[in-house]
């Protein structure tokens, strides 16, 4: 007997990729062009040494080490630049797109029942999961080569073409390694949220392990497959083995994944299905608490996250302090203020991460009401006595209340770590003060998605295109010598760098103002439209 | 008492036409059939009188409120089972039923424990590990344990085993006892013939037909099955005969209700040796409206 556990596998992967092709298309550019426009940027506006060489020494402290991790600042050429500020956040987000490519055609697709329809046809056991793998590893395989390539065009002269390679290569083995990741817990867990939701996990978990690694003892960083995109010292020394330890703990990944596969039943997964309750508790029975129940693992999920980010954050802030107090240039930089510590002064760059990142989870919770209108599930509580204002209320409320509860356990995460380790401590209300004073900013963002919602729901992803602007602007604005004209234009841009700057009330008040306006006009739209 | 009034309802989704002057009343104690086939227009109308869509022209009254602006209102005593249930994965059956009651009004655990016994519904497992049938029984339970006025149910059935099916219909008919109305969407036509008091057909968007069954019976046709002991013959020139087969049990053909007399004395002429009827259908009368029409793609893109 031959074995056809595989059978079907080419004609599955042509499938899956016609079925992805757009999607991975855009990854694709996406990736590509925020890679190759960074080298070409800096070369333009750093073009001596002693330019780069001063970027340099505002590189060398802890917190820039958590963030982007260790680069070459001895020698930071246009290329160990590149390599510095920009791989390992690539890294990251070529891994999410690993993660959330592949668990559509394993998980998801088992969950939904598709794959029982694909094994009823002459179809082997493993070719489906088989060929999601081999498809994500064209994907893999083709972003290492076009950013390679792409690198190495751009005839720089410090961005040599084994450098380039190498880099493009690293991206590629991060998506395909984290592929791995989710292709195991796809088999462990029967369910997709849940799978995606622990694959990410393990993903920020990495990223964060290395942040605070690479500050207090380097070699624990080895632990993290992070730590080898970084330690692989792109453009510099160029360690071409560390590549070869990620694709083989990636394919070691997919063996377990296979093997978990082989011994499992359809649509089970080995994580227990626990049964729940018989009736519901008082909180369920409204709008409101259906709002919270829905979101619950979710918000506890992401409230760990963001207080594990300030702590992160705040614990290399001592760090910090010892080393401003050591580097002349920095403190002439840093223009003095008598009553703040070197290190507090940093804060609003760091704030500036945090609230971007806190931003991400109260959009999902308003855009939830999108995603269930999607599923036809409002028309159970719009069918019953529930009026349209109740429930955008509902989700609107839960979202200002996610929104303002992620910023403040990120500050105090920060202050807890920072005041716990620094020898003067942190005072509590300046940094509370200091994170809260993004709410306002957290607020349009909201205001933006329950103004889609009600009036344009197709175009609802505009909001995390904006997130997005934001992000690359404030992220990469200073380094890039963006015109201040690019920062206004988001709300983000707006909110005073306390402590560092006093917070004033005009921008945070006028910031409400208008996302009470969008709020406003996202709930007429709403009571005034179709329910799909 | 009038539950539901429909004037000259439309519904346009952007250039396509969805319902084109609906016309429709439903009163207390009645239970309505709404048949019509994929695509016709039947959730749509569902989805206008819950004032989850808003009706483009016309005028849409339940309980003598209108439908969109009174929406929670009427709400309040109004059960609805969608065609699809879709519910959340990770909360429970029980958790489900219990929120949708509450959402209404107060619960009756008396009744919703008899409910979840009677439809065999283990309420402790997660929504996302239900079937079809099971996610429907969830929804049915949440309505039939309310005690609403008007019952909105589309396509109740179509994931139920037959045991459930009857116990439905039971349930059906206790509501109708109690003077609820019932407004009851299916393809099931046995289903509705067995349950409904009147029936309404839409086609495209139009109503094309609406009365009481018997009023409708009318317009069908009774199948006959004759053997005579001379050969019967010029059967094929009357008006009103149709679909003439022979085999060696005798002729089988169909004739229009209203031509039954005539046909009956022309054939008794031949000597009748044996003499069959079964009563006119619903689904011959549901067939007569699509049989023969143009095939049209069934584009309602809510509907089904």
């Amino acid at each position: 007997m031959t074995n056809q556990s595989f059978s079907n596998t080419g004609a599955l992967a042509t499938f899956i990729f016609r079925l992805d092709r757009l999607r991975m298309l855009w990854w694709l550019v996406g990736l590509t062009f925020f890679t190759l426009i960074v080298p070409a940027a800096l070369a333009n506006l750093y073009s001596s040494d002693q330019e780069r060489q001063a970027v340099a020494e505002t590189m060398t402290n802890p917190a820039m080490t958590a963030m982007v991790g260790p680069g070459d600042l001895d020698n930071y050429t246009v290329a160990a630049m590149t390599a510095h500020q920009m791989l390992l956040m690539t890294a990251v987000i070529a891994g999410l797109m690993g993660i959330l490519l592949i668990m559509r055609h394993t998980r998801g697709d088992e969950e939904d029942g598709k794959l029982e329809l694909i094994q009823a046809l002459p179809t082997g056991r493993m070719a489906y999961l088989h060929a999601a793998v081999l498809v994500q590893l064209l994907l893999a395989v083709v972003l290492a080569l076009v950013i390679g390539f792409g690198l190495a065009a751009l005839n720089i002269d410090s961005v040599t073409v084994a450098g380039s390679l190498l880099y493009g290569a690293l991206l590629g083995a991060s998506a395909f390694f984290f592929a791995g990741v989710a292709a195991v817990f796809a088999q462990l867990s029967a369910n997709t949220r849940s799978a995606t939701g622990m694959s990410i996990a393990v993903l920020l978990g990495a990223y964060l392990f290395r942040a605070v690694t690479d500050v207090v003892n380097d070699d624990l960083s080895w632990l993290s497959p992070f730590g080898w995109v970084t330690k692989a010292e792109v453009y510099t020394s160029n360690q071409w083995h560390l590549l070869l330890i990620m694709i083989g703990a990636a394919l070691l990944l997919f063996v377990a994944a296979y093997y978990l596969n082989a011994i499992r039943d359809l649509q089970r997964g080995f994580l227990p299905e626990r049964t729940g309750k018989r009736t519901a508790s008082r909180l369920l029975l409204h709008p409101l608490g259906l709002a919270l129940r829905l979101q619950r693992t979710g918000l506890i999920a992401w409230a760990a996250g963001m207080a594990v980010l300030g702590v992160s954050y705040g614990s290399v802030l001592e760090d910090m302090e010892t080393f401003f107090a050591s580097n002349e240039m920095i403190q002439q930089m840093l223009a003095p203020e008598e009553d703040l510590t070197l290190a507090e002064q940093f804060l609003p760059t760091l704030f500036v991460v945090i609230a971007i990142v806190a931003v991400i989870p109260p959009v999902m919770a308003m855009n939830k009401l999108r995603s269930e209108e999607r599923h036809e599930r409002l028309e159970h509580l719009l069918g019953r006595a529930v009026s349209r204002h109740q429930l955008f209320g509902a989700y609107l409320t839960f979202a200002l209340f996610n929104g303002a509860l992620m910023m403040f356990l990120a500050t105090l995460g920060l202050w807890a770590a920072g005041d716990a380790s620094m020898d003067e401590g942190l005072s509590f209300t300046t940094i509370i003060s200091s994170g809260m004073v993004f709410f306002p900013a957290a607020f349009v963002m909201i205001g933006l998605a329950a103004f889609l919602i009600g009036f344009a729901p197709k175009l609802l992803t505009g909001v995390w295109l904006y997130i997005l602007y934001t992000f690359f602007v404030l992220y990469l604005g200073n380094l890039l010598d963006l015109h201040d004209w690019y920062g206004y234009i988001t709300p983000f841009g707006h909110i005073p760098e306390a402590p560092a700057e006093t917070i004033t009330a005009l921008p945070l008040i006028t910031l409400s103002v208008i996302a009470a306006v969008l709020c406003a006009l996202g709930f007429a739209g709403f009571r005034r439209r179709d329910i799909d | 008492m009038e539950m539901i009034r429909i004037t000259n309802l439309t519904k346009k989704f952007g250039s396509f036409t969805a319902l084109n002057g609906v016309d429709l009343t439903v009163n207390g104690g009645e239970v309505l059939g709404f048949i019509g086939p994929n695509g016709s227009g039947k959730t749509t109308t569902i989805r206008v009188l819950l004032g989850i869509l808003k009706k483009t022209e016309g005028d849409v009254a339940v309980f003598g409120k209108d439908a969109w602006a009174d929406a929670v209102e009427i709400h309040k005593r109004i059960a609805y089972v969608p065609g699809d249930v879709n519910l959340w994965p990770n909360l429970t059956g029980g958790e489900v039923i219990d929120l949708f009651l509450s959402l209404r009004g107060t619960i009756d655990t008396d009744k919703r424990d008899q409910l979840i016994e009677k439809f065999h519904l283990d309420p402790t497992k997660k929504c996302r590990t239900y079937s079809k049938g099971n996610r429907q029984k969830v929804g049915l339970i949440a309505a039939l344990a309310s005690d609403a006025d008007l019952f909105i149910l589309d396509e109740p059935t179509s994931g139920l085993d037959p045991l459930m099916e009857r116990l439905f219909q039971e349930h059906v008919n206790e509501l109708r006892a109690e003077g609820k109305c019932i407004f009851l969407s299916s393809h099931i036509l046995s289903e509705v013939e067995k349950l409904c008091d009147r029936v309404a057909i839409i086609r495209e968007g139009e109503i094309i037909e609406s009365g009481s069954l018997a009023d409708l019976r009318h317009l069908t046709r009774t199948h006959l099955l004759v053997k005579t002991k001379t050969p019967l013959t010029d059967l094929t020139f009357f008006d009103g005969v149709h679909e003439v087969h022979e085999s060696e049990n005798g002729l089988s053909f169909q004739v229009d209700s209203e031509k039954i007399d005539e046909i009956i004395r022309h054939i008794s002429r031949f000597g009748i040796e044996k003499i069959e009827s079964a009563p006119p259908k619903l689904e011959d009368l549901f067939m007569r409206h699509y049989e023969g029409k143009k095939e049209v793609p069934s584009g309602g893109e809510t509907d089904d």
